[in-house]
């Protein structure tokens, strides 16, 4: 390994770039290379010691695996791609990551400066393409401008609401010789990530609160972004507040804590759909009414007063009209709510929500996790792995029916430890996601929940735990279909199942080829035993479970419903 | 309902932020009436001005997409009351108009513009006003034929008194408030 002496020493850009992330303390990178970005590669080639760099097999599966990276250890995840169809892979990744505010720097080599809009072999305009998708981006041209530019992408990704950002170096940069120095960034002046707390805002929030018979609290990934989870449950406990969640705040309030309601949206709990056309005072934190969580935003709330606490302006009065909007990060400005909020007894409200609680158990959990069906139902799977797991693993899925499912059925018992596309619902996303989850947190143990469809999206991807030696657990959940698409054109598209059955691989036998063990299940009896091997197994283990081919996932506010419209069967 | 909004924004010298900015736009299929990029009286800080015509909710929301991009410094949206605007516009007519002289002068002086340069073919007009007056004055040069005709789109001033250098301080001060909430900031 080379020795060096890293300040006010003459280096290519490329090392530059190596330096720059080893001062931004990062030790994992997922990434390709490829003709763009070789000196990147060839630099890297010294720091091995420092950097672990992981080989995915699709540049698409590194930006999923930096998502999962970052997702459950709040650290930036980074990622590495050539030029043209690798820059272009990424889209995808950085898409999801920027729906879902998921921190990502993303760096990718370009052909050489002279060459710029020549159609130059592998030359692709990745910052036009990905202007729309990322927080900001940025093309280095220069050796010198390397680090400044990593400086100013990591403070960008990783501030206010956090974001993806790209870094396009081009070829000559990389070669290009610099004096490296260092220079975190510590602040931009026309970028204002956290807004000031205005604090009359928080004393009419407090007042409406305090006055509220029926309020209730959404709580979405902006207070586990921010890290406000103890605020939120003091909140809650404080004015005995119901609290549900949204797809990507789940595992933000404790399951087993009687103020936490449930699951919002389309195919959340009943409950907390129904009760959100009852409430008084809606007090959503971190959140951006979804399409997904409001269902018709005419019906939506139209009896409560909204109380909106957000760190983007621009999130506020976008779908639903706030009545008091609270810009800020969601732990500072709880911090100062907590205080003018009273104690107050709502035995009779909370009561609404056990009723309903009691009315889903009746109609559709019982029966999802006891089926009398002959097959299997996804539900009891995720309800065994629940238990055997006792909430405690992270939990990766991809994007369908099984997701919905998991979401419903899972508990988490800490912040964090749930990893979903939500916003762009990426199907693919699952697989590359949990490795990079395994990566950051290699002690805890990592499950994805997998369709048949998403799984093969990304299926390449086994080589990467192949070749990484990646502890990921995965259970494929196969109904020979793409599952949610079929169920829509069940009750919505006259059955008509068009190009929605797979026919699917012998998936224990593909992961036999990369070396992966796995098992498949078909049987009811065969279930408990088979998920706790999988999920003691010391290394990278597949389960494959055969579920009913036609199952639908109820509760559900269909589109152009109103949440209180949703069904249950 | 509907009303026409002069959108101003105040950005640092980025290669490519126009981009970032139409696309917001774009993204809503709403059509940008005129859009102007020039330094502004602050060095180094540019001004842009575009003008849609779509409803308050939209506009507020398109002000708050563009003032969220990194390197945009604020962003701000007017009705035409709040504003003083100009747009300059240029004519070619056919050199036969001074054929009709007595006609073409009034039309020029009634409609406050000027002659900008004469040749043997051709005579280029230009005239500084709102929409309303540079559209009437391509209709009374009609009945020469405009050759060809170019407007400049909106320039604008706003009435409020709060100066740019004013806002520069407030959001300098408030891009330095932190929080660590990522273990590598």
């Amino acid at each position: 390994m080379k020795k060096h002496n890293k300040y006010n020493s003459e280096v290519t850009g490329a090392e530059a770039l190596i330096l720059a992330l080893l001062d931004e303390n990062v030790t994992d990178i997922f990434g390709y290379p490829g003709g763009a970005i070789m000196p990147v590669y060839d630099a890297l080639y010294d720091y091995m010691d420092k950097l672990n760099h992981y080989l995915v097999r699709h540049e698409q599966g590194a930006t999923h695996a930096a998502q999962g990276y970052s997702r459950v250890s709040k650290k930036p995840g980074v990622v590495l791609a050539t030029s043209g169809p690798g820059a272009t892979n990424l889209i995808t990744g950085i898409a999801d990551a920027q729906i879902d505010s998921t921190p990502l720097v993303c760096i990718t080599g370009q052909v050489a400066s002279h060459l710029l809009g020549t159609d130059a072999f592998q030359e692709t305009d990745v910052l036009g393409i990905s202007m729309p998708i990322t927080k900001w981006n940025i093309q280095v041209t220069k050796a010198e401008d390397i680090a400044p530019a990593i400086a100013k992408a990591f403070y960008i990704a990783t501030s206010g609401r956090p974001g993806p950002v790209l870094v396009d170096i081009t070829k000559d940069a990389q070669f290009g010789k610099t004096n490296y120095q260092y220079k975190k960034c510590e602040s931009i002046r026309s970028y204002v990530p956290y807004p000031k707390v205005n604090i009359e805002d928080i004393t009419m929030a407090a007042n409406l609160i305090n006055e509220a018979e029926r309020p209730f609290i959404l709580c979405g990934h902006g207070v586990l972004l921010s890290g406000a989870e103890k605020q939120l449950l003091e909140l809650a406990e404080k004015a005995n507040i119901p609290v549900a969640s949204t797809l990507l705040g789940l595992s933000t309030f404790p399951p087993e804590n009687p103020l936490y309601v449930g699951y919002l949206g389309m195919h959340g709990n009943y409950g907390p759909n129904l009760l959100t056309n009852e409430c008084d005072v809606l007090i959503a934190i971190g959140m951006r009414f979804d399409d997904r969580v409001t269902g018709n935003v005419s019906k939506y709330a139209k009896q409560a007063k909204v109380v909106h606490f957000e760190i983007d302006p621009s999130e506020v009065n976008k779908i639903i009209q706030a009545d008091i909007a609270v810009l800020g990060d969601a732990k500072e400005s709880l911090e100062l709510l907590l205080p003018k909020i009273k104690s107050k007894n709502r035995k009779e409200w909370l009561k609404r929500f056990e009723e309903c609680n009691v009315i889903e158990d009746e109609k559709v959990i019982r029966q999802a996790i006891n089926p009398d069906s002959e097959k299997l139902r996804m539900a009891e799977v995720i309800d065994k792995f629940h238990k055997i797991s006792e909430g405690d693993a992270i939990v990766v899925t991809d994007v369908g029916q099984h997701q919905m499912i998991t979401s419903r059925y899972y508990k988490f018992n800490q912040p964090n430890h749930f990893v979903t596309s939500g916003g762009l619902g990426t199907m693919g996303f699952g697989l590359p996601a949990a490795i990079g989850a395994k990566v950051a947190l290699p002690n805890k143990e990592v499950v994805t929940v997998l369709g048949d469809g998403g799984f093969q999206m990304t299926i390449q991807e086994l080589g990467t735990i192949m070749q990484s030696n990646i502890a990921v657990k995965i259970i494929v959940l196969n109904n020979n279909f793409l599952g949610m698409v079929r169920q829509w054109q069940q009750l919505f598209f006259d059955r008509r199942y068009s190009f929605t059955e797979m026919k699917n691989p012998d998936f224990i036998a593909v992961a036999a080829g990369y070396g992966i063990k796995g098992k498949k299940v078909t049987k009811r009896d065969d279930l408990y035993q088979a998920i706790k091997e999988m999920y003691e197994a010391k290394e990278a283990y597949l389960l494959e479970v055969v579920v009913e081919n036609e199952e639908n996932v109820f509760p559900m506010v269909t589109t152009g419903a109103g949440v209180s419209e949703i069904i249950l069967e | 309902m509907k009303t026409t909004y002069t959108i101003s924004i105040f950005t640092e010298d980025s290669i490519g932020l126009l981009n970032r900015i139409t696309i917001i736009f774009t993204r809503r299929h709403i059509n940008i009436e005129s859009i102007t990029a020039s330094e502004s009286e602050v060095k180094g800080i540019y001004r842009y001005t575009i003008v849609v015509t779509v409803t308050k909710i939209l506009v507020e929301n398109l002000v708050k997409q563009i003032d969220k991009q990194i390197e945009v410094l604020k962003a701000f949206y007017h009705v035409n009351s709040e504003i003083v605007s100009r747009e300059i516009a240029l004519y070619k007519v056919s050199s036969n108009a001074l054929r009709e002289n007595d006609l073409f002068i009034k039309i020029i002086n009634d409609n406050h513009a000027k002659i900008l340069s004469v040749s043997n073919d051709y005579v280029v007009i230009e005239k500084t006003g709102d929409e309303v007056g540079i559209s009437q004055l391509f209709k009374d040069l009609e009945k020469f034929g405009v050759l060809e005709f170019a407007r400049s789109g909106k320039v604008a001033i706003t009435k409020p008194m709060k100066t740019l250098t004013t806002y520069l301080k407030e959001i300098e001060s408030n891009s330095k408030i932190t929080i660590k909430n990522y273990n590598s900031n």
